[in-house]
């Protein structure tokens, strides 16, 4: 989970497998814009490195709120017609996608 | 070449909450497609998760059962990927902080205790179902967040067998605990396999596949099996195992390769930011602790002292809570547990192992199975005639009384009735009677097997013997 960026120097940022991974085409033009964005994100939050943070645990969530938690209890969800409303192509009362190929 | 065979199993468990994990949809199984889904588990923008504590509470609770350190503190995460099982392109799971540590599992080999290594238990949602038409696929999402927990074991395993019989250990601690039913069938419980094999006398794990597409503990133990034989014959012809995810198919029995490029694995987990980290206090663990059902081992300790059963009895009982809390069902109605337990361990699991089905299935409930025994004891039909009302219920359901009073199948122990058909086969059956006068006793069988056949079987065996013996006696 830890970026492996936090504890390194410098580090180019694979814009194309970031993107790939987020299933995101990006052309020449755009990659190059998104690496001098991100690049600058990430020297911007190294700056927290320059403290001494030993013994401080990361921070996930801003407020100190925990077990926030509901009873197993059912209620009714939505409709199904109005779930299908929203969807592209329904078959068989299912949401129809592509072919799936595994 | 010897090879030394290491499994590792990561087992996915639905818990049997009645509502999802992160919402308030109904869990129950079998509803029309996308007819249990909300803004929350379709993936919505901004619908925000809430989590289940009883979800959470079955977890610790699995955990107790195997000896795990409950954690005191536990959080969500976000496992991000691209499948149209998955509306919102990451699935909520536990990375770094799961609720449960450690624990073990104990598997007889050679009558030997094993133990097997639990590395976590975790939580997470199930994600939607896929169907595939021709030319399209299609996505229902009544499944999509379910409460799934997975329980990850050690590569301790050296066999198929011992994985089965791993499976079958969890399965059994999973339903005593009672926050699963295990029903493969239903998708209840799932399984991924990692195997690899290495030259024995090699320390290090050689390299891993990984098996997917594991929905029985059968399918389990068969793509083991042909993996290890895979991996064999490649190392066996000086080639290399390549790690990677194969796909189970149960067509062909074999396993083949799903050409997952390694990047697609990077998952990029980080904390949800929209759930708040769990904080588990020793109180509430202990009161929880407190519930735990009885063990499979104190069960069958008392099963012997309150019901008067042989320890094999209920060993054969005990092995599956559904199988004992059914004979425990029936024998609390009864005055004749052992009737009860002899039924259970021979009709009742017959039929079962026969239609393939579990005993949750079964149409005979355990009200209808004592007092067919009842009907047994007191005389009200025979054996033969039980064992067909049996299968009368099998098929469909229904109490036994009703079913003797519709098909007129009391036992005829009305001395006029039996008399005549005991005087009507003697006079059929003249060389008979001389045998046994003459000494042949064992003659007096083929008489009563008459009788039996005239009575359509409803005759008390033991007043058609007293009968004939009489009658012959000069
Ligand atoms: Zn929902």
């Amino acid at each position: 989970m830890a970026n492996e960026a936090d504890q390194g120097g410098p580090e180019k940022i694979d814009v194309r497998y970031v993107a790939n991974l987020a299933r995101l085409y990006l052309d020449d033009s755009e990659v190059e814009t998104f690496q001098g964005q991100l690049e600058g994100i990430v020297e911007h939050v190294k700056q927290i490195g320059e403290l001494d943070l030993a013994g401080i645990e990361p921070t996930s969530h801003a407020r100190p709120v925990q077990n926030v938690l509901r009873e197993d209890v059912v209620r009714a969800g939505l409709g199904h017609e109005l779930v299908m409303d929203n969807a592209p192509k329904e078959k068989n009362g299912q949401f129809a996608v592509p072919q799936i190929i595994e | 070449m010897n090879y030394i065979v290491s499994i590792g199993l990561e087992v996915h468990v639905q818990l049997q909450t009645r509502s999802k994990m992160f919402c308030s949809c109904d869990t129950g199984y079998g509803a029309p497609p996308n007819t249990h889904v909300c803004p929350v588990c379709l993936g919505y923008p901004g619908a925000m998760p809430v989590m289940n504590k009883e979800a959470i509470r079955m977890t610790v609770l699995a955990g107790m059962m195997i000896d795990s350190e409950i954690s005191t503190y536990s959080k969500f995460d976000r496992k991000s990927y691209f499948y149209p099982d998955m509306p919102k392109n990451y699935q909520i799971t536990q990375y770094d902080k799961p609720f449960c540590v450690g624990g073990e599992v104990e598997i007889m080999v050679d009558d030997q205790p094993k133990i097997i290594g639990v590395t976590r238990i975790h939580l997470e949602e199930d994600v939607g179902k896929n169907m595939h038409f021709r030319g399209s696929s299609g996505v229902d999402f009544n499944r999509a967040g379910i409460p799934l927990m997975e329980i990850v074991s050690e590569p301790d395993m050296s066999s198929p067998q011992e994985a089965y019989d791993y499976l079958t250990a969890l399965r059994q601690i999973v339903t005593y605990t009672g926050i699963s039913e295990c029903n493969q069938e239903e998708g209840n419980m799932r399984c991924d396999v990692n195997c690899s094999i290495r030259p024995e006398g090699q320390e290090e794990l050689g390299t891993k596949t990984e098996l997917k597409n594991l929905n029985s503990f059968k399918a389990a133990f068969h793509a083991l099996e042909y993996e290890i034989a895979r991996q064999k014959d490649v190392l066996g012809a000086g080639g290399e195992i390549v790690q990677e995810t194969r796909r189970w198919d149960p067509d062909t029995c074999e396993t083949y390769s799903m050409r997952v490029k390694e990047k697609d694995h990077d998952y990029r987990y980080f904390p949800e930011p929209d759930l708040m980290p769990v904080v588990l206090d020793t109180d509430l663990v202990a009161k929880w602790r407190s519930g735990l059902p009885e063990l499979p081992d104190m069960r069958k300790k008392r099963i012997v002292t309150e019901y008067g059963l042989p320890e094999y009895d209920a060993g054969v009982l005990v092995s599956e809570k559904a199988l004992v809390d059914y004979f425990e069902g029936a024998a609390k109605l009864s005055s004749n547990p052992k009737a009860i337990s002899n039924w259970v361990m021979t009709e009742v699991l017959r039929y079962l192992a026969e239609k393939e089905i579990a005993i949750t299935a079964l149409k005979v409930t355990p009200e209808a199975l004592s007092a067919l025994v009842a009907l047994v004891d007191d005389k009200t039909i025979n054996m033969t005639t039980a064992k067909d009302i049996f299968a009368t219920m099998c098929d469909k359901g229904g109490a036994p009384a009703d079913i003797v009073k519709d098909q007129g199948l009391a036992q005829v122990s009305d001395d006029g009735a039996i008399a005549a058909f005991v005087k009507q086969a003697m006079d059929e059956n003249p060389k008979s009677v001389a045998d046994y006068k003459s000494g042949n006793k064992a003659a007096v069988q083929f008489l009563v097997g008459q009788v039996m056949r005239m009575s359509k079987g409803k005759a008390n065996p033991q007043m058609v013997v007293g009968l004939l013996t009489d009658l012959m006696k000069d």
